[in-house]
């Protein structure tokens, strides 16, 4: 707790450092950055804490940025409408595709995910009305109103560190709680949770629906940040990206979304905007790949890390 | 209290149950015998709802749960405990123990308010632990129990959900000796307040707590009633029991 508390004061101070040297773009990045880490740890609620492994969970991101930007390209720029719009969508289609897929197990879960992120992915594209695959350029970002401009990149920043902490503070909550406990026994031994009176599908749904809705969100604020959104952000590379966040930061642990998306946007960051002079020496395209560095860290992890990067932290300051 | 009538359960070209009817009545420690492959563990999960049945009603309390989910079946008042120990071993014995009072007390669709502060859930678990005899154990993992502790944690969680009649698949599975004295004693304990139906091959346990028993042999009821009658069976005798008996 007094770790986290520390880490907030830190991403509190930081826009004001930016700014101090005039440099914005690294508040913006940071931004995209918190955006992931809260669409992680939604995925890791139901992947991590639940052991339901979801390869859809973009169709819940891109559900939320599609019911944000259509409700601003429609002139309804009001957060207060638009973003409660994003949650409601993304948590139904959350439900729809659950309600389906929890009824089955394994590859087949695993699978059925996929199919129907892939099915929204291609609804999208056929969208024309808003952008079809060109995607959907938009004029500006939500309005919040009280006296706040989410226009301005420092203003932004701070509403989605906001919501970073609050996903955080709902899901440490969310497990201690009765519903957290049972979620956590679904995971560890599901046959004997439905043999001790607990109806297994209706937990594991309503923390499906839960992830959705959290997930829908992010994609509110990632359509706000970029003025824009397209078709790739339901792709299922973006699933995957997600997973890898999950895996790398660390699956079921609190802080795992978040220093997964900050590890994996950093990393890809560095690799493409500051290329090593003598790996480029004898690699001149190598930033084109910076695929197979995160692949090594991510190896690395699973083989060396099962808790990820978060399990190592805690590991060695003894939490 | 659970009625079972012609109930059948075919797997690929195997009959593992076939046209069962057997009734526990209520208060009794009903037995279920028979040989390995006869069909008894098949038998406790259709009765329990983990497996479907092809044919056949199952009553239970009044109740028709023929076709009910597991968990609603627990809900009636009906739990199980399985022969392989199935436990939440990475949860602690308290831990363990309260989530099935949880189970029970109540909907789990709470979010917000953290379980620790409800005492009671943990209270009661606590009253289930001293019952099983790991008061001692409370805050152990349960992965690192004793084969016999995890036994006795296995009965427990059955336990811990109140039910009226327990499913008890062999519960002295691996003990040694004195393990199983412990086991056999807390059955002895809890028929006063709790139906048993026990499947088990221990004989010296059958008959020290059966009211009845029932043989199953190849999917069918060969024969059901008092141990001594049971004992005296030419069928049986030649079925199963054979020379363990007589010896």
């Amino acid at each position: 707790m007094k770790r986290s508390i520390a880490v907030f004061i830190v991403l509190l101070g930081f826009p004001l450092a930016m700014s101090a040297i005039d440099n914005l773009f690294y508040v913006s990045f940071a931004s995209r950055v918190i955006i992931y880490a809260i669409a992680a740890t939604s995925l890791n609620l139901v992947l991590g804490y639940g052991g339901m492994i979801s390869f859809g969970h973009a169709a819940f991101v891109g559900a939320g940025a599609y019911a944000a930007s259509i409700c601003i390209a429609e002139g309804v720029a009001s957060a207060w409408l638009g973003w409660p719009a994003a949650i409601a969508a993304s948590a139904l289609a959350a439900w729809l595709i659950g309600a389906v897929s929890l009824r089955t197990r394994g590859v087949y879960f695993i699978m059925i995910t996929l199919a129907f992120a892939q099915m929204a992915f291609y609804l999208v594209n056929s969208m024309k009305a808003y952008g079809g695959d060109e995607g959907l350029p938009l004029p500006q970002r939500a309005e919040l109103g009280l006296g706040l401009d989410l226009g301005n990149e420092v203003v932004f920043y701070y509403v989605v560190l906001f919501f970073l902490a609050l996903s955080l503070y709902g899901l440490h909550r969310v497990m201690q709680s009765r519903f957290g406990r049972v979620v956590i026994a679904i995971r560890e031994n599901e046959a004997r949770a439905e043999a001790i009176g607990l109806p297994v599908y209706r937990y594991q749904l309503a923390c499906f629906v839960i992830a959705g809705a959290v997930a829908g969100l992010a994609g509110a604020l990632l359509a706000s940040h970029g003025k824009y959104v397209n078709p790739n952000v339901l792709h299922w590379v973006q699933s995957g990206t997600l997973m890898i966040m999950v895996i790398l930061g660390g699956v079921g642990q609190l802080w795992g979304g978040a220093i997964g998306a900050f590890v994996l946007l950093g990393l890809e960051h560095v690799i493409s905007d500051y290329p090593l002079p003598w790996l480029a020496a004898v690699a001149p395209n190598y930033p084109q790949h910076a695929n197979l560095g995160v692949g090594l860290v991510m190896l690395a992890v699973v083989l060396f890390a099962p808790h990820g990067i978060a399990g190592l932290l805690s590991r060695r300051r003894g939490a | 209290m659970l009625e079972l009538r012609r109930v059948s359960k075919r797997f690929v070209g195997v009959v593992a149950t076939d046209d069962v009817s057997l009734e526990v009545r209520s208060g009794e420690v009903h037995a279920l015998i028979g040989p390995n492959g006869a069909g008894k563990t098949t038998l406790i999960s259709q009765i329990s709802g983990s497996l479907p049945s092809d044919r056949g009603e199952i009553r239970f309390d009044g109740h028709d749960i023929t076709r009910a989910r597991p968990y609603e079946r627990v809900k009636l008042g009906l739990a199980r405990s399985y022969q392989v120990t199935s436990i939440f071993k990475r949860f602690t014995v308290l831990d363990n123990l309260a989530l099935a009072v949880q189970a029970r007390s109540g909907s789990s669709f709470s979010f917000w308010r953290p379980v620790a502060a409800e005492g009671s859930l943990f209270d009661e678990a606590r009253s289930v632990a001293g019952e099983i005899g790991l008061s001692q154990k409370l805050s152990s993992i349960a992965a690192t129990l004793a084969h016999g502790e995890q036994r006795a944690l296995e009965v427990g969680l059955a336990l811990a959900t109140r039910p009226k009649l327990v499913l008890l698949d062999e519960p002295l599975a691996g003990m040694g000796p004195e393990e199983a004295q412990r086991m056999i004693a807390l059955i002895d304990r809890v028929r006063s307040r709790v139906t048993v139906l026990l499947v088990e091959h221990d004989m010296d346990a059958v008959f020290r707590l059966a009211n009845r028993i029932s043989v199953l042999v190849n999917g069918r009821v060969i024969a059901s009633g008092a141990p001594e009658a049971i004992k005296a069976d030419e069928q049986v005798r030649k079925a199963y029991l054979g020379d363990e008996v007589a010896a």
